[in-house]
């Protein structure tokens, strides 16, 4: 589901404020830079709002943000609707217990990490990324919390690729994105 | 300088932070005693009172970026910013950010890092915060300062979680005031 074909009036302040950088981090990428988001105050307040309103209520107990940017908008839902924020990290940056996922990405792997005892079995959690491109992360981020009895309820993001097909590989959970990248 | 001497003695809310910021020994080396805030986001009302005391102390300063050091420093910053009606800027580790950025090396115990920030996110004259989870020798703060002086940017205060013993009686960073909400709960000797 995509806010913009609600055609909240939100929606478009929050695009127009989304950066596109070609080819980084490689020749052929455009790049969606949300860093100009955040330099708007009323537009990154918006992108809160927007989520806040439509998981307040829900009975959503954890927002899972993943590194980096997962952690600019996750901990802002989290607390305004109540929740704990689990940050998602890269290999040996989280000091506990550990549970990992390893994830494929276009050449090679990648490995989430997430602490043990963070999340409760039985516990509705919200997973948070800026954007969905293949959906390889969301994935990997999904099988942590459900590895522990967490019931994933949603993905969050702001911006979706739709050409990659990553709202496909979310193991039938929906997907809630603010915005398309055609 | 820390919150408790600064208006917040006996704020029952600054027990309830320390209290809910595990210490694990030995990482990432033996003898580090560190200061996992992840267990303060796993605590909404103490992660939310974090916040409050930071928004409380910042709401009426002018302030319009608020500048977080990756990662740790992107948990607490934005809901900053968001309540204080400042811009967010996140500052990087090298070559993560797309655009045209400005850099800033610093020292670390064996060799050294580099700290990055978009060019144009700050404009000469904003009035800024900048944000960590902890600071230890300031070393990553002082580049960050450095960072939103060289824009013209004056930085108004460096705020963090926690603050380790190497920063305690530290009231300024090179001569930039320092708010530490907690110390850590252990300070004992590894050796």
């Amino acid at each position: 589901m995509s806010a913009c074909r609600d055609e909240d009036p939100r929606i478009h302040g929050i695009k127009t404020k989304i950066r596109v950088v070609p080819n980084f981090p490689k020749p052929g990428i455009m790049f969606q830079d949300i860093t100009t988001l955040l330099l708007d105050p009323k537009a990154f307040k918006d992108t809160i709002d927007l989520f806040v309103e439509r998981y307040k209520g829900k009975n959503i107990s954890v927002v899972a943000g993943v590194e980096a940017r997962g952690f600019i908008f996750g901990p802002p839902i989290a607390l305004a609707i109540g929740a704990k924020f689990v940050p998602l990290r890269k290999p040996r940056k989280l000091p506990g217990q550990v549970i990992s996922e390893e994830y494929i990405l276009e050449y090679g792997r990648d490995c989430l990490e997430m602490h043990v005892g963070a999340v409760e079995p039985g516990e509705r959690a919200l997973v948070v990324d800026d954007l969905i491109a293949t959906g390889g992360t969301l994935c990997a981020a999904m099988n942590l919390l459900e590895c522990v009895g967490a019931e994933v309820v949603e993905c969050a993001c702001l911006i979706e690729l739709p050409e990659l097909k990553g709202r496909g590989r979310l193991k039938g959970k929906p997907l809630y994105v603010l915005v398309e990248y055609q | 300088m820390f919150a408790a001497e600064n208006g917040l003695r006996g704020d029952p809310r600054l027990q309830a932070i320390s209290e809910a910021i595990r210490v694990v020994p030995h990482f990432p080396k033996p003898g580090i005693m560190f200061q996992d805030i992840t267990t303060l986001l796993l605590d909404p009302k103490a992660f939310k009172d974090t916040v409050d005391i930071f928004v409380d102390r910042y709401r009426d300063m002018g302030i319009s970026v608020v500048a977080g050091v990756e990662a740790r420093g992107f948990m607490f910053g934005p809901s900053i910013a968001l309540a204080i009606g400042a811009k967010f800027v996140p500052l990087r580790k090298p070559r993560k950010l797309p655009g045209e950025v400005i850099s800033e090396a610093y020292v670390l115990e064996y060799g050294t890092d580099c700290l990055e920030m978009h060019v144009g996110a700050v404009q000469p004259g904003e009035r800024s915060l900048i944000i960590d989870d902890l600071v230890a020798t300031g070393g990553t703060l002082s580049a960050a300062i450095r960072l939103l002086e060289r824009v013209g940017a004056e930085v108004v205060e460096c705020a963090c979680v926690v603050g380790l013993p190497e920063a305690k009686g530290q009231r300024r960073l090179n001569g930039t005031p320092l708010y530490i909400l907690v110390e850590p709960r252990e300070i004992e000797n590894c050796y």
